[in-house]
This record gives structure tokens, sequence and C-alpha cells, in this order.
């Protein structure tokens, strides 16, 4: 068991810790926060799994990298839409209005 | 001739994005009918180019794969790259006319759209893996920001809806993707084809393929993952709507089919393989059941989205270990099915949206009397449901043909009934609204009526859908063309 | 009670997946490498122009791929700014008037921005780059306007938005310079490499920052909105 693998179960781990804060929490920052934590355990998996088996790789690492970026972009983009959502509405989650199951509009 | 036409087609989109952040609504509307008439010419002359010499890989910066990123240009692609072309250039002409030019955000219409265009290009004929994750972003991240545009809490609602949804399916599909990196030791499609090819059993299960179909199925709102679809498309503008439901939910299922039909038959199995069916067959019913439920015109439509994107996902029982030709037969009406579903849907939301505005009210029952009133509009929202319930000689019935002689052919009898069942129910709640357009409201007199333009469009994409079955000799043959096996790593 | 019985079920399906995936990962793990990708890329190295080979792969031979990754950030500031809808980003809450604060700034900004312009050099040959620079001085745009320094370059204008689409179209312009020689897109010409992608990093750390800073300070304070379609108002 190298680093490298330490760092791929590590991931395995935070993608789960992560996709139940996704999925469970209902605060949106929190979820934005969760959805960051699975994105690192994704990247970690990126880099730790091919680096066990052949060494150092420079590909995956730049993957990761434009990687982070794209997330930045989208954690970005995901807090200005949640902070002019919560000054339109004054609400910090999706769930809360009534109508909120299917057979109307939602 | 070839190469420049690549590059033309690569280089447009993201320079017209670019162009058209510098300028307001106006100029950039004007740039933009530029830009659209530029990225037609090329996309004819690309598949042109295909159907005369067949496809071919394009390696980006000189370097092939799987050192660098290789693109595949082959006849599906160039079919999907040329439907992006009517579609998207309908949706930008209509746009142009349909937003308040006077609201100085909508100034970012313009470039968001472009970028869109880009990255739908860049999912069609991408051929390395990570290359399609950052196409995906490209395409969920400007969508997103289409949908948000200016919107009030609703829309903006929808739209973090979206975007958690859009991220989340990127990211299982990511991991599938790292997963594939540490298996195949290739990020090129072909390269894992050729290795999967070449030795005998991949080490592990087909957990990344798994992954990956589960975080595509979710961007392109599979029953049960489609709880973000119709908020998203029902409130955002009339052409955005026509963009997202047409074009963008196609892109992420595009992915998934390229996957599918590349490693299904190593990677999948059988029980995998049916229960997308089953999944599909059921957003077709419970899709069309809501969509007989709706008050508001635009939902009606964006569940009909639902129902019809669970057609699609009969691809994948339908090609699993069955004989060559059934499976042919199979993507063969999976394509001519998104086409007809892309031009039929546009149409459909851009003559909702005229007829939204000519009634001033977005609810079914209020487009009483506008049978009277605005009978063209009406008429083109007729025409593209004569589509969806896939009567003749529309596409959808050219489309529902060949996926009835596939199940049947290939024993699984059982999908014949989600298709005939689908027609139905569509029938069910079209008729819904022609029954409430037919009606006559004494009290109502006033409508407001949109300019010539904004009627013709749909129209056009409306009768585009119908007279599909007459060209799809001509679409089908070029999407099986033998593809010419160079530059494969 | 339904509520906690559905955390306890969603729970248990993370702690499974994260299980499966960790033996997906361990059978994966047992078996030797099996691509030729970073034997490939040594030897590829000299004909990139750099000599670090990760920024060779996120410059040279994935460039596309950075090209688009660029797009996206591009789309997340555009995307950012349409919501902000203040004609002024002065805040006058924002001011301090804390001359410890203002003292730590004028010795901290400037070391940031040497730094920026070391990382961004660096990348040629150790680990640095143009993103990491851009993310720094960004870093150096949020202090400055935390600490109340007036940036007017960063008002909803032409030129915010002419500094957000600078350095994505000459990275554009340096992919379609090859076309032109008639290569392939984004193939730079051999000897033109290295100062191509010197220029290409430069102008992108300045956009970068500015995006990143036009998305912090992106505030939506402002009431006006597009009504709902088929709203009557």
């Amino acid at each position: 068991m190298t680093l490298s693998l330490l760092y791929a179960m590590a991931g395995a781990a935070l993608c789960g810790i992560g996709l139940f804060g996704l999925l469970r929490l209902s605060h949106l920052l929190r979820r934005l926060l969760a959805f960051n934590i699975m994105g690192s355990g994704v990247f970690l998996i990126m880099v730790g799994l091919p680096q066990h088996q052949s060494g150092p790789d420079p590909v995956p690492q730049a993957l990761v990298l434009t990687g982070i970026v794209v997330a930045i972009a989208a954690t970005a983009l995901a807090v200005v839409l949640i902070r002019r959502y919560y000054h339109q509405s004054g609400m910090t989650s999706l769930e809360g209005e009534s109508g909120s199951r299917e057979g109307g509009p939602l | 001739m070839t190469l420049w036409l690549m590059a033309g087609l690569l280089f447009t989109p993201l320079a017209w994005a670019v162009l058209t952040l510098l300028t307001d609504f106006v100029w950039g509307r004007r740039v933009t009918w530029v830009g659209i008439l530029v990225q037609v010419f090329v996309s004819l002359g690309l598949w042109l180019t295909i159907a005369q010499n067949g496809g071919f890989y394009y390696d980006l910066g000189g370097w092939g794969a799987p050192l660098g990123i290789e693109l595949r240009v082959d006849g599906l692609a160039v079919t999907f790259v040329l439907l992006t072309a009517a579609v998207a250039s309908a949706c930008g002409l209509h746009a142009g006319v349909y937003i308040d030019r006077h609201k100085p955000w909508h100034r970012y219409f313009w470039p968001l759209f472009w970028f869109l265009w880009s990255g739908l290009n860049a999912v069609w004929l991408g051929g390395d893996l990570f290359n399609l994750y950052v196409g995906l972003e490209l395409i969920s991240l400007s969508a997103v920001g289409l949908v948000a545009l200016g919107g009030n809490a609703n829309a903006l609602r929808a739209s973090v809806r979206y975007l958690l949804a859009a991220l989340l399916g990127s990211l299982a599909y990511l991991l599938g993707v790292a997963l594939i990196y540490g298996q195949f030791g290739t990020l090129s499609i072909a390269g894992v084809v050729a290795w999967l090819d070449n030795h005998s059993a991949p080490a592990g299960p087909g957990l990344a393929l798994a992954l990956m179909i589960t975080g595509l199925a979710l961007k392109t709102a599979l029953f049960p993952l489609h709880r973000w679809l119709p908020p998203a498309h029902g409130i955002a503008k009339s052409p955005v709507s026509a963009l997202l439901s047409a074009l963008v939910v196609k892109a992420s299922f595009y992915i998934a089919a390229r996957l599918w039909l590349a490693f299904g038959e190593s990677l999948g199995s059988l029980a995998a393989a049916q229960m997308v069916g089953l999944l599909g067959g059921a957003a077709v019913v419970w899709g069309s059941w809501l969509a007989c439920k709706q008050a508001q015109l635009k939902q009606v439509v964006a569940y009909s989205s639902v129902a019809q994107i669970g057609y699609l996902f009969l691809l994948f029982p339908l090609t699993y270990s069955v004989s060559e030709s059934i499976s042919l037969q199979a993507q063969q009406g999976i394509t001519l099915q998104v086409i007809s579903h892309a031009l039929a849907k546009a149409a459909m939301f851009l003559a909702a949206g005229n007829l939204i505005l000519s009634v001033g009210s977005s609810r079914v029952d209020a487009l009483a009397g506008v049978s009277r009133f605005l009978p063209f509009s009406l008429f083109s929202f007729g025409l593209a449901g004569v589509s969806l319930m896939s009567l003749p000689p529309s596409g959808g019935f050219a489309a529902k043909w060949l996926l009835l002689q596939a199940s049947l052919g290939s024993g699984q009898w059982w999908w014949a009934l989600v298709l005939l069942a689908g027609g139905l129910l569509s029938a069910a709640y079209l008729f819904r609204v022609y029954r409430a357009s037919f009606a006559e409201n004494p009290e109502t007199d006033r409508f407001f009526h949109p300019s010539k333009s904004l009627e013709i469009i749909p129209m056009v994409l409306a009768l585009m859908a119908l007279g599909l079955e007459f060209v799809s000799e001509q679409v089908l043959s070029v999407m099986a063309l033998p593809f010419a096996e160079e530059g494969a790593p | 009670m339904i509520r906690a019985l559905r955390t306890c079920f969603i729970a248990l399906a993370c702690i499974a997946f994260s299980a499966v995936l960790a033996a997906n990962i361990w059978a994966i793990a047992g078996v030797p490498g099996q691509g030729a990708l970073p034997q490939l890329l040594s030897e590829n190295m000299s004909r990139s122009g750099v000599e670090h080979p990760v920024t060779a792969v996120l410059l040279n031979f994935r460039s596309y791929d950075t090209l688009l990754e660029i797009g996206v950030l591009v789309i997340a500031g555009i995307a950012g700014i349409s919501m902000s809808k203040t004609t002024s980003l002065e805040d006058p809450e924002l001011r301090t008037s804390d001359p410890l604060l203002y003292a730590l700034q004028r010795w901290f900004i400037p070391l940031m921005l040497v730094l920026a312009g070391y990382l961004l050099w660096a990348g040629a040959d150790r680990p640095g780059g143009a993103f990491q620079a851009g993310a720094v001085l960004a870093a150096t745009g949020v202090l400055m306007r935390l600490g109340g320094i007036p940036m007017d370059f960063l008002r909803p204008g032409l030129l915010l938005r002419l500094g957000l689409m600078l350095g994505f179209s000459v990275f554009l312009l340096a992919a379609v310079v090859s076309v032109i020689g008639g290569d392939a897109f984004l193939a730079y010409p051999p000897d033109m490499a290295k100062p191509l992608i010197l220029v290409v990093e430069s102008v992108l750390t300045l956009s970068i920052a500015m995006v990143l800073l036009a998305l912090f300070v992106s505030a939506p304070v402002n009431d006006a909105e597009d009504p709902e379609e088929g709203d009557p108002s």
C-alpha cells in the first residue's frame, strides 16, 4: 500500500462524505461545500490511482489542475446565484416552499 | 479544405463569444447574424465532406492520441453538428426579436449563446474522455447562466437546482474517467476500445462505466433523476428553453450512447441494459402522465421533454448482445428520434413563447380564443405535436418504426408496448392544449400580436421535423458511413 | 421520524458507495500499470517548448482542454457580472479607516504582486503557471477590496469585459496562427512554441485574475429583474 493508493482510498471516503452532504443537507452553501469535498475526493482518486501503478505521472496532475479550475468556476457561479437567490427571496434552501411535490407547477 | 472547415468549426463559436462580449444587445444581434451564417456554412460544408470521403480523426495541436487530444469526425458527429447549426440558428434568430433589448443585462445573452454552441460542438466531435468532461461543463455553465439571466426568485431557484444536478452528474462522470485512466492508461475512447480488443478481460468490474452512465443520465434527466428539468425548462425564456430541451439534454445522452456503443459489450451487463431501458419506459409513462396535469403551458412542454427523453434510453437494451443489423437499426432509430425531437421540441417551445406573448398569460386555460387570433403559431405548435405523437410522415414516426422493428427483431417485444403507449399518452397531453386553444372565452378580446419573424421560425422548424422522413435515407446513410481507421492508437 | 429514517437510508447508501468504490480502486491497483503515457511524454518533451512536464501537458499536448477550461472560467465571469446590476461598486461600508490595515496592505500588496509574477515565470520549469499566478493576483485584489481601496476597473463596463475576454482571445488567436500555416488547430509552429506559450500565459494570468475578482465582487443588491413569461407586470 503506497502513499498514492492511500490518497486514492481517502478520495473514495471523501466522495462518500461529499455525496451524503450534497443529498441530505438543505442549506445551499453547505451543499456547495459538500460538492467541493466530493470534487476533492475525485481529484485524489484521479492522481492517486495511476501514480500507484506507474509512479509519478504528469498527465493526471494536469487533468486535476484543469478540474480544479472548472470546479472553481462552477463554485463561484453557484455562490453568485445563491447570493442573488437569497437577496430576492430571503431563503437559503431550495425546499421550504409549499407545493414542492410533483403534480403541480414546481 | 477539410482543415479549414475544422478550424472554422472550432474557432467561430469561441471567437464570436468573445466578440459579442464587447457589444450591447442590438449590435450583438447583428454580429450573431454574421456568425450564424458562417457557422451554418461551415457545418454544411463539413457534412458534405464527410458524406463524400468518410470520417477521420483530427489531432488537435498536431499531437496524436494518447498523448494529445483527438476529435472523432464521423458521420454521426457531423449529423449532430448540422442539427445544432439548424436549431441554434433558429433559436438565435428568434431570441434576437423575442428578448427585450432595453434591459442592460441582456447583452450577456449572446456570449452565453455562443459558448453554449461551442460546447455542443466540442461534445459532438469529442473522442477524448476528459475533453468531453470539459465540454459538458462548458455546456452546463452556459445553460445555467442563460436560465438565470435576469431572472426573479423562481428562475434563480430553478437555475440553482439545475446547477447542483449538473455538477453532481459531471462529477460522477469524472470519477468514471479517473477509474478508466487507472484501468486502461489512456483517455481516448478509441484507445480504450483498442485495449479491450487486444486483452481478454479488464481488471475490476465495470463500475467506471456505471458511474459515467449514471452521471450522464442525471444530466439528461432520466427518470427518476429528472426533478431538475421541468422548473429549469419551464421558467427560462422560450428561446433558452428551446435550446435546452432540444440540444443540451441530448449532449449528455450522446456521450452516454457513444460510451455504451464503444464499451457496452465488454463492460456492461444485460441486467444494466434492461434496467436503463426500464427507466426509460417509466420516464415515458410518468412524464406524459404529469404533462397531462400541468396548469402552465411551458410546464406541459417541459414534462413532455421528460417523457420523450425516455425513448432515447431504449438504445441501451436494444444494442446489447444483439445482431449487427438490429443494433444498427436501433442506432438509426435513436438518431432519427433525437433529430426529430430536437426540431419538434424547439418548434414547440418557440411557438409556445409566441402564444404566451400573445395572450399575456402562461396558463393553458388562458389560451382560449388564440386559435382564431394567432393560428399560425398554433399551427406550428400542432405540427410539432404531430412529430411528437409519431404520426406519419413525420420524423418521429420513422424513428418509432425503426425502433419497433429493432425491438421485435431482437425478441424484446416489451419495448414495443412502451413505444405504442408513449404515442397515445403524448396525444393525450397535446390534445388538452388544442382543446384549450379552440375554446372561446367571451370576456377575452385583447391579444398582442407578435412580429411575423417570431412566427415563421417555429413553423420552419416544425416543417423540418415533419419532412424528416423524406430525407431520412440521406441522413441515415451519412450516419452509418464506414469510418476510415487511421490514427487509431 | 421520517426524516431521520431517510437520513439513515442515505447515509447507508453513501457508505456502501464509498466501500464499492474503494474495493474497485483496490482491484484496479492490483494490476500493473497499463499505459505508456509517461514514457511517451518524456520522449516528446523536447519538442514542447517548456521544461516542466505538467506545463507541457497543459499548454501544448492537451492545450485544447486548457482553452475550453478558460472558456468555462469566462462563462462563469459573464454569468456573474450579469447578476451584478449595481452602477457603483464603491461600498462605503467596506472602506476602512484603520491605519494598521492600510500599513499592512502597503507591505503585502507589492509582495503579492511580485509573487504572482514569479509564479508565472517559474511555470516553465517547475510547478507554477498561469492559473496559480492568476489566483494569487485575484487574492491581492480581494485584499485590496476588503481593505477599501477603490478599484474603478471593476465597474460593469467596457473595461471589465475587455479584461475578461483578453486572455481567452489571445489564446484563441495563438490557436489559429498555425491553421494559417496549414497545420491543425492549436499546433504551435515548432520554433515559436516557447514564446507563444509565454505570451499566452501572461495574458491569461491577467484575465483569470480579473474573472475571479469580478465574481467575488458581483454584489446582487439591485432589485431590477425580468418578469416571468406571461406575467401581466
